[in-house]
């Protein structure tokens, strides 16, 4: 990357003291705020509090990081993927096959789940460099639908549409147990979240970062800024997929199932709503939208268990009719020619 | 070997009468609408209650699909689709999406999950040998009624004032609206048609492709598939496209039953690979 911040010797005063003010826009850009240092704490703080909602907190935390993931080709990136649950998927069965055969420690199998889905998303990275964004949505959803087709017709090992069963609770390290109450699995999928979030977010606030921006902002001037378009979609499309397969492999471990619907295009469509709800572009937007996402699902859960579909439907129109800016600023909505919240 | 090109034929068809609208309307307005499906299984559930409850002759019924299906898109298109026009395109597939969802689970809520049959009459049900082709009767009907489609729809466009209006709407729309064309009618009025035909095509396929709740999310592939392949600037490309995908399906399904799936998604993923913009473009479009 040649551009944003020059890296050879300043030849006069001038370069040199713009390259100090382009570190101090960027120091300042990538700092971290109260908000987000509370929010962590606490986040980790709850693994040591008394609470019976252990299960569903794990399941939030595996679906922020899913979301997380998405966000990082969506939301910096611009790229439109409609099959996102394939290395979701991918993760997931790769977990619960290593536990399964080899009882292998949910670290070491989170680490292969990882490099097998990023594999993966590099291999099917060149599908997502061509052509416009239709073709991207429907090259992802052929990528999610050949998966799950292949999860399917090769029952002998995953067991079909019946989904993957006696996949053995591991304990972590070798002697921490998988308590029932979910509170090992939520600290150990929080503390893995954590740790994959702040290296995303270091990634986002570096000038590679930056240049992804760029990128989805508009590709042309991007590569005419000499920034290497496809190079950089490439490793954040692998990134992503990484990601996305630790997310899947937390799932598949904690609760000690894997089944079709880990790579159902219902789940990259749910995905696709969380990075909604949040809003796209600044990473916890992905978490809200999980939280927010499986408190709903929960509430909805209560009232009528059958037709969830249908309020996911309304959300998501509901959202694009309406616009997220406008409906995250609930007092923007009786001023007359709104729109501009 | 006959029989399943004849099969083929009808399924591809069938395929085209159902994706044509996506075509248009995607060609036309630009937009993604993956809730095309949901048209379609509207026009299916209305031909299964017409021909249980009011006792319509399945021929009545499948006109009946048609104008349901396009009233309700008219209806849709006026009301929620034309707020979603300008949009991104990962607006306008969460809106489609999100409406698909919601018409999945309305039927489901209304008709059960299960999967509905239509009675086709007498003189469409059973099958004879000529010239050594198994013919179904009802496939044969099909394949007439869709060709009588296919040169209705190109009398249309080419030799109509509307045709002429729309294809020059779909070249540039902004000369268009220039010259005095009412773009906003032009959409209207595809749109129902497409979702019309769409509807059309969910009642003629009822018998063939079974009809069940998730039909949109079952067919979105195919749907999908036409139109990539086909490019949207013409009714010859979806046809062609329509057909290989109808025949490729067919005959994957009958010698390689384990792969059948994987051939729809591989075509897809190739075809878009190779030529982005689909296989039969007209050169120097917009």
């Amino acid at each position: 990357m040649k551009s944003a911040i020059p890296v050879q010797p300043a030849a006069s005063s001038g370069a040199s003291s713009l390259a100090a003010d382009v570190r101090a826009v960027g120091r300042r850009w990538s700092r971290w705020q109260p908000v987000e240092v509370v929010f962590w704490v606490a986040a980790l703080a709850v693994c040591f509090i008394q609470t019976d909602n252990f299960l569903l907190l794990n399941e939030m935390a595996i679906l922020g990081l899913f979301a997380v993931s998405l966000d990082l080709i969506l939301g910096y990136t611009g790229i439109v993927s409609l099959g996102h649950a394939a290395f979701f998927g991918l993760g997931a069965y790769t977990a619960a096959l290593l536990a399964k055969h080899f009882n292998m420690d949910p670290v070491l199998g989170l680490v292969i789940s990882c490099a097998l889905s990023a594999f993966v998303g590099l291999v099917t990275s060149v599908l997502v460099m061509r052509g416009s964004d239709l073709t991207r949505l429907m090259v992802t959803l052929g990528v999610a639908s050949i998966l799950h087709e292949l999860a399917n017709k090769m029952s002998w090992l995953t067991g079909g549409a019946d989904g993957m069963t006696g996949v053995p609770e591991v304990p972590l390290f070798g002697h921490i147990e998988f308590d029932i109450f979910g509170r090992v699995a939520y600290s150990y999928s929080i503390v893995t979240l954590f740790v994959l979030f702040i290296l995303a977010r270091a990634i986002v606030k570096s000038p590679f970062g930056m240049s992804l921006q760029v990128i989805r902002q508009n590709p042309l001037r991007a590569a005419a800024m000499g920034v290497p378009v496809n190079l950089r979609r490439t490793s954040v499309y692998t990134l992503s997929a990484a990601y996305a397969g630790v997310a899947g492999a937390l799932l598949a471990q904690t609760t000690g199932f894997a089944s079709l619907d880990v790579l159902g295009f219902d789940r990259s469509a749910d995905v696709l709503l969380m990075v909604m709800i949040g809003g796209a572009g600044y990473l916890y937007g992905g978490i809200i939208g999980a939280v927010v996402f499986k408190f709903m699902q929960n509430w909805v859960a209560d009232i009528t268990p059958q037709y969830w579909e249908f309020w996911i439907g309304l959300l998501l129109v509901v959202i694009v009719i309406v616009g997220h800016e406008r409906l995250v600023r609930p007092w923007t909505w009786f001023r007359r020619g709104g729109g501009k919240a | 070997m006959l029989t399943i090109l004849f099969d083929g034929i009808a399924y591809g068809m069938l395929l085209f009468v159902l994706a044509s609208g996506l075509a248009i309307t995607l060609g036309l307005m630009n937009f993604v609408n993956l809730a095309h499906g949901a048209f379609a299984m509207v026009g299916g559930y209305v031909t299964v209650l017409a021909m249980s409850r009011l006792n319509v002759p399945f021929l009545c019924a499948l006109p009946l699909a048609f104008l349901a299906s396009a009233v309700l898109g008219a209806i849709l298109e006026r009301t929620l689709y034309k707020r979603v026009y300008g949009q991104s395109d990962l607006n306008q597939v969460l809106f489609s999406i999100g409406l698909t969802f919601m018409a999945v689970a309305t039927v489901d809520y209304f008709m059960g999950s299960t999967q509905q049959f239509v009675t086709l009459p007498k003189w469409l049900q059973g099958r004879s040998e000529i010239a050594g082709v198994g013919v179904g009767y009802y496939r044969l009907f099909v394949i007439l009624v869709c060709v009588a489609l296919v040169v209705a729809l190109q009398l249309i466009l080419t030799k109509t004032r509307f045709g002429s209006r729309l294809r020059a709407s779909v070249d540039d729309p902004r000369a268009a609206s220039g010259l005095g064309i009412n773009i906003n009618l032009v959409f209207l009025g595809t749109f129902a048609f497409g979702s019309g035909l769409a509807g059309l095509g969910g009642a003629l396929g009822a018998d063939m492709l079974g009809l069940d709740p998730i039909f949109p999310l079952k067919f979105m592939v195919y749907f999908l598939v036409v139109v990539a392949v086909g490019g949207t600037t013409s009714l010859t490309g979806p046809l062609l496209a329509s057909l290989l995908l109808g025949i490729a399906d067919v005959a994957g399904k009958y010698y390689i039953p384990d792969f059948g799936a994987f051939i729809i998604y591989g075509v897809m993923i190739i075809t878009l690979m190779w030529r982005p913009q689909g296989l039969f473009v007209r050169a120097g479009g917009k």
